[in-house]
C-alpha cells in the first residue's frame, strides 16, 4: 500500500487543487494511467500514477487545495501484476467512501468544470445529447444566457469576473516570480544568427505535396528538429544548473513555449526530441500544443525539460532574446520566417529566412559553445533531407 | 475540381475559425480583415483551419493555395470560384 500524492508540476508549484478523480476505489491502474485532474496556477493537468496497483481509499475530495506531497489516494501495489483474481477480491475496498461530488452526474471536460465553477454555471443542467461530454463552449454559452434562462438552482456565491481574473493573475504571478529569479540569478549572454531557410522551405513544400492536410509539416517542426540535433551535439547547453554546478540532461527534452489564448504561457515537453523523425515530431508537437490550449495535458508532458525553444511563428517579431527558464541553462528562439534580402555569391537575392537566437547561462558555458550550437542549427537547416 | 457555393463556403470558414477560437466574434470580423493576425492563429492553428475547411467543403487545398486564404472574403472566393 502506498500513497498517491499531490505532485509538483514544476519547481514553482507548492500547492494544487484536485479537480476531478478519473478513477474510483477498486479500479485497477497501471503505471502512467491518468488518475486525477489537478489545477495548478497554469492549467488543469492530468496526473498519472507511478506504479501498477489497485486504487484504494480516495483521501481528498474534488475541489480541495492541498500542499505538494499531500497524500491524495492510497494505491494497493500488491493487487498488481500476476496476482490471481482470488488474491485481491474486494481487498482494497475503501474504508471510507469519498462521496462523488454531485456535479459529476454529467460528463464534462475538466476545462468545462473549471469554467462552470468560475462562472457560477450549474453544469448538471448542461447535458448534451447522446451523453457527449459538456464542453467549455457549452458552459460559456450558458453563462451568457440571461438569468431567467438559467435554471434557478442554488448558485455558488462566486463572482465570475474576479474568479477569472484571479486565475489570470495567478498565472502572471507564476511567470513573474520565475522570470525575476532568472534575471536575478542567471548571468545571461545572447547570440544570434540569420539562417537561410530556402532549402528547408523547398524541402518542406515537396514533402507536404502528396500529404493530406492533417499530416503536413509546418516549418516550426523543422526548426525544433534542428534544435534537438544541435542540442544533442552540444550537451553543455542541454541540462540544468543546480547547486553551483552543471548537470547534463538525460536526453534532449525540448520544452515548447506555447502561448495560450487569453494570455499566459505553457511549455509542454517533447521528450527525446532528437530521436523523433520530422513527421513524428510534427505529430507530437501538434498534439501537445492543441492539448496545452484545451487544458488536457498530462503531468509527464510538462516535466523535466532540458532546453526550451520559443518560436514566434510567422505572425511574430523578427527575433526574440529570451529569458532562460531555471534551472535550465539555455533558451533557443526563432523569429518570424519571412522573405528577406540575402547575399549569395556576390549577388543579392530574396530568401525565406529567420533569426535564431540563443540565450545562455554564462555560469555554464561561454559564447564559443553558444556559437557552435547556432552553427549546428544552421547546418542542419541547410540539409533538411537529413533531418 | 470540387467547389462550393459562397454561402456554404462562408459557413465553413466561420465554423472552422470558431472551432479554433471558440470565443471569436466571427460576425464582426471584417470580410477583408486578415484573420490570422486578428485571431492570433499560429501555424498549427492555421493547419487545423485548413483541415477543417477541407473536411467541411470537400475542396482540395494545397500549400500553394495558402496565400489565398488570408481573409474571409478571399477564402470564400477561393472555395467557390468556378
Amino acid at each position: 500500500m502506498s500513497d498517491f500524492t499531490m505532485p509538483s508540476l514544476g519547481a514553482d508549484m507548492d500547492q494544487g487543487t484536485l479537480l476531478e478523480w478519473l478513477v474510483s476505489p477498486g479500479d485497477r491502474v497501471h503505471k502512467g494511467d491518468p488518475v486525477a485532474v489537478v489545477d495548478t496556477s497554469k492549467a488543469a493537468i492530468e496526473v498519472e500514477v507511478f506504479e501498477d496497483g489497485v486504487v484504494g481509499e480516495l483521501l481528498v475530495p474534488p475541489g480541495t487545495t492541498v500542499q505538494v506531497g499531500t497524500p491524495l489516494a492510497r494505491i494497493d501495489a500488491t493487487g498488481s501484476g500476476m496476482s490471481t483474481p482470488a488474491a485481491s477480491p474486494a481487498a482494497p475496498a475503501p474504508s471510507v467512501a469519498v462521496p462523488r461530488p454531485p456535479r459529476s452526474s454529467v460528463r464534462a471536460t475538466p476545462l468545462a468544470r473549471r469554467l462552470a465553477d468560475e462562472l457560477g454555471v450549474d453544469i448538471d443542467r448542461l447535458g448534451r445529447p447522446g451523453g457527449l461530454p459538456v464542453r467549455a463552449e457549452d458552459v460559456r454559452a450558458a453563462a451568457q444566457r440571461p438569468p431567467s434562462d438559467q435554471p434557478a438552482v442554488e448558485q455558488r456565491p462566486t463572482e465570475p469576473p474576479s474568479a477569472v481574473a484571479t486565475r489570470h493573475d495567478s498565472m502572471r504571478a507564476t511567470i513573474a516570480a520565475r522570470m525575476s529569479r532568472a534575471n536575478r540569478d542567471i548571468p545571461h549572454y545572447f547570440l544570434s544568427s540569420d539562417v537561410d531557410l530556402g532549402p528547408a522551405m523547398r524541402w518542406l513544400r515537396e514533402h507536404n505535396l502528396p500529404l493530406p492536410v492533417a499530416e503536413r509539416v509546418v516549418p516550426a517542426a523543422l526548426l525544433l528538429r534542428a534544435s534537438a540535433l544541435a542540442a544533442a551535439a552540444t550537451p553543455e547547453l542541454n541540462g540544468f544548473w543546480v547547486d553551483d554546478g552543471f548537470v547534463p540532461g538525460d536526453g534532449v527534452h525540448l520544452a515548447v513555449a506555447t502561448s495560450l489564448r487569453g494570455g499566459g504561457l505553457l511549455a509542454p515537453v517533447l521528450h527525446d526530441a532528437d530521436h523523433l523523425s520530422v513527421d513524428a515530431l510534427m505529430a507530437a508537437l501538434r498534439d501537445l500544443v492543441t492539448r496545452a490550449r484545451t487544458g488536457r495535458l498530462r503531468a509527464a508532458e510538462l516535466s523535466d525539460p532540458t532546453l526550451t525553444v520559443t518560436n514566434l511563428g510567422d505572425q511574430g517579431a523578427d527575433s526574440v532574446h529570451g529569458v532562460i527558464y531555471p534551472p535550465q541553462v539555455a533558451l533557443v528562439g526563432f523569429g518570424r520566417v519571412a522573405d528577406r534580402p540575402w547575399a549569395v555569391e556576390g549577388l543579392l537575392g530574396v530568401r525565406p529566412s529567420t533569426t535564431v537566437t540563443l540565450a545562455a547561462d554564462h555560469r555554464a558555458t561561454d559564447g564559443f559553445t553558444g556559437s557552435r550550437f547556432l552553427a549546428l542549427v544552421d547546418h542542419h537547416l541547410q540539409h533538411p533531407e537529413d533531418l | 475540381m470540387r467547389r462550393v457555393d459562397p454561402a456554404e463556403a462562408r459557413a465553413a470558414v466561420a465554423g472552422a475559425l470558431l472551432a479554433i477560437v471558440p470565443d471569436a466574434d466571427v460576425e464582426s470580423l471584417g470580410d477583408d480583415t486578415p484573420f490570422r493576425g486578428e485571431l492570433d492563429l499560429d501555424s498549427l492553428d492555421f493547419l487545423t483551419f485548413v483541415e477543417t475547411v477541407c473536411a467541411r467543403t470537400g475542396v482540395r487545398i494545397d500549400e500553394a493555395d495558402y496565400p489565398r486564404l488570408t481573409t474571409v472574403a478571399s477564402c470564400v472566393a477561393f472555395l467557390s470560384e468556378p
